[in-house]
């Protein structure tokens, strides 16, 4: 007997039945809903005169529409504010618990999992969007599912699936000042490639993982996506439990006793082994900056844009010329060289309190630089914009000329009215950089929250390294 | 879902690798609550010069001449071929409803991202995976001949060549079966509506804090 991994323990505790073909019905303990993907699949549910399985595993809120600003006159664009009613309607007709958008928990839907204490060890999490790797940070098994398999949740409870294979990246050593955890999650994409990780599920371990709190835990599995991984893990420790330990859904003094005993097996056994293993020293990771249209496309803020003339592989070459023109970058430009024109400071990957501490520790006393039109800070959740304007951070951010807005997906992909116009340049703390993905023609360059906020203040990329 | 069976038809060329969801349907779109009607929308930001917003007229808005759907050779086409992590990026089933609105049925690449691959396969839109050199084969056929068009036999597993080449390939046959005969997923799991009342009550036990 080899032992297990982590993935393997969570798959196994969840089958309910496994078919002649290896597939198997696996059993959903936490269903969480947004606006965007779930209207067709209620619909369906409606036209086949099928009810929910167990309306308490379900926990719904609207993020991706709603408005960053002046929420208490409602949704201006229809089409945005038909959707998000129509979430409001089905969680009233079907009885789901919904943190609508005016309730102080309304939230990112990957950001208030967690905060709620909704999301816990050993669980089983989906939802109908592809960023719900980041609540494997907690020892889940957390992945993104579409509209149809939304349906199938919520009818049956159960997914029908295929085991995927075990990849560990193991990132060691001491993480250098200035470095945090969305560098290392852009190193591991960069290596991993936006591909590498399809087919498997990724455990993200070493003593640098074990080092991060778990809103940095949080960042890295985000991600985990956009190296291809459905779901993204991390073993559960002390700091697992304790970020827990009270919060609204979490298990109750009776049981706590219970679940922890339970929770601290969610690790890869010693002797497990692994369809592929990746190491990463955390020591030589510097802040990175992605230059391209992809996330996998990326460089450290010491590095130049590089030259697609170089590249072997005669697709790979295509996709790097097409993103410079796109971003309009020449090859061999300092990365340090490129300004920007605008600032995001949030989306599920970087909007936790502990991004906002560390962006408002690099702007406090300083401005905007003049060419920067626009720098806007977007909380995860209602109760991180209240935890932050309790610690003063927004008054550090406006003094700084940096936007305080409302809790929301925002500009990450701009369903609202926060976007890029065309050819503005972002440094963005969200986890696309996709054509067109925060406003039509805009250009987008993924960054932790430290160097997006000091991108605002010099006006163009620094290394915050030597940020005083 | 839409069955599958067999198909014949104009094959289209995607040339490029990791071309995203935000490409094949920009996020605009998915303000829809519906699950139809995407399909002027498909590859909206590269088929169109004008910046597309829901509601817009179709028919007044400038098509870009080079981008390679527009371009009459392809009109009808019914197959896409694709390079590898086709569909990479965000969980919205609005691709392939897209796709499949356009009027695609098959789509041929070396491979997809995990969620768009089986978010086609739950719509009765067939991704079929062939090596990296014979979806090259099939690009310069593409390329070298107007109306170059493509058999695919989902029972047979094959893809047909105009010049008679027959080329394997391979499906999971559970999800085979599921588009041969047009089966519903849900219908299929509440089969088993036992078995998962027996699971729900040993977790109980294990783990009551999951029930609450
Ligand atoms: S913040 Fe961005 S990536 Fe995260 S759920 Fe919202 S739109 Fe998706």
């Amino acid at each position: 007997m080899n032992g297990k991994t982590l993935y393997d323990k969570l798959w196994e505790a969840h089958v309910v039945r496994t078919n002649p073909d290896g597939t198997a019905l696996v059993y959903i303990d936490r269903h969480l809903v947004h606006e965007v993907t779930s209207p067709q699949a209620f619909e369906g549910l409606r036209l086949a005169g099928r009810g929910l399985w167990r309306v308490d595993a379900n926990l719904a809120t609207a993020d991706h529409n709603v408005p960053t600003t002046g929420r208490r006159q409602g949704i201006a664009d229809p089409v945005s504010r038909l959707q998000v009613e129509t979430l409001d309607q089905n969680c009233q007709d079907f009885g789901i618990t919904e943190f609508g958008m005016n309730d102080p928990r309304q939230g990112i839907v990957h950001v208030i999992g967690p905060e709620q204490g909704a999301t816990l060890p050993g669980m089983t999490v989906v939802c109908g969007d592809s960023h719900t790797s980041t609540h494997g940070a907690f020892g889940a098994l957390a992945f993104g599912i579409g509209t149809s398999e939304v349906e199938h949740v919520l009818a049956t409870q159960c997914l029908l699936l295929k085991k995927s294979k075990n990849m560990r990246v193991r990132v060691e050593g001491a993480i250098p000042f200035g470095v945090t955890a969305k560098d290392i999650v852009l190193v591991i994409v960069g290596r991993i490639g936006t591909a590498g990780g399809t087919g498997y599920a990724i455990e993200f371990a070493g003593s640098a993982i074990r080092s991060l709190s778990m809103e940095g835990r949080m960042t890295v599995c985000n991600m985990a996506i956009e190296a291809g991984a459905r779901a993204g893990m991390i073993a559960v420790d002390d700091k697992t439990i304790d970020y827990l330990r009270g919060r609204p859904y979490a298990p109750p003094p009776q049981l706590w006793e219970q679940a922890q005993v339970a929770w601290r097996s969610l690790y890869s056994d010693a002797g497990a082994t692994f369809d592929h293993e990746i190491e990463i020293d955390a020591g030589a990771i510097v802040p990175q900056v992605t230059w391209g249209t992809s996330p996998e496309m990326v460089v450290g803020i010491d590095g130049r844009v590089p030259d697609p003339a170089r590249e072997q592989d005669a697709t790979r070459r295509a996709s790097m010329r097409g993103a410079l023109e796109y971003m309009n970058l020449v090859p061999g430009t300092a990365i340090q060289d490129i300004a920007i024109d605008k600032v995001f400071i949030g989306s599920c990957t970087n909007s936790r309190i502990e991004d906002l501490r560390v962006a408002a520790a690099v702007v406090r006393g300083k401005r905007l630089a003049h060419n920067v039109k626009l720098a806007m800070v977007v909380p995860g959740s209602g109760l991180i914009k209240t935890q932050a304007e309790s610690e003063g951070l927004d008054k550090i951010f406006a003094a700084a000329g940096f936007e305080w807005r409302e809790p929301g997906c925002s500009m990450c992909l701009a369903m609202n009215a926060d976007r890029l116009e065309p050819g503005e340049r972002c440094a963005s703390t969200s986890n696309r950089n996709f054509e067109g993905r925060q406003g039509a023609g805009g250009r987008t360059h993924l960054v932790s929250p430290a160097m997006a906020a000091a991108a605002g203040i010099a006006g163009h990329f620094v290394d915050v390294r030597s940020w005083r | 879902m839409q069955k599958f069976t067999t198909l014949t038809g104009i094959a289209a060329p995607m040339d490029r690798a990791n071309v995203d969801t935000d490409a094949i349907i920009p996020k605009q779109y998915l303000k829809s609550i519906k699950r139809s009607g995407f399909g002027p929308n498909l590859f909206d930001s590269w088929r169109y010069l004008d910046e597309g917003e829901p509601g817009m007229d179709h028919s007044r808005r400038r098509l870009n001449p080079d981008f390679v759907l527009n371009q009459p050779r392809y009109a009808g086409a019914s197959i896409l071929l694709a390079r590898a992590n086709f569909g990479c990026g965000s969980s919205r089933e609005h691709a392939p409803w897209a796709l499949m609105d356009y009027g695609f049925r098959v789509i041929i690449a070396p491979s997809y991202a995990d969620i768009f691959y089986q978010n086609s396969l739950k719509n009765g839109l067939l991704p079929v995976v062939l090596e990296e050199a014979t979806v090259q084969q099939l690009f310069e056929g593409v390329y070298a001949q107007e109306g170059y068009r493509l058999s695919v036999d989902l029972d047979r597993q094959t893809v047909t060549t105009p010049s008679g080449q027959v080329i394997h390939f391979d499906i999971d046959p559970f999800r085979k079966h599921c588009l041969v005969n047009g089966l519903d997923d849900i219908g299929l799991t509440l089969e088993h509506v036992d078995d998962i009342r027996a699971y729900e009550a040993r977790r109980r036990k294990e783990a009551p804090w999951l029930f609450r």
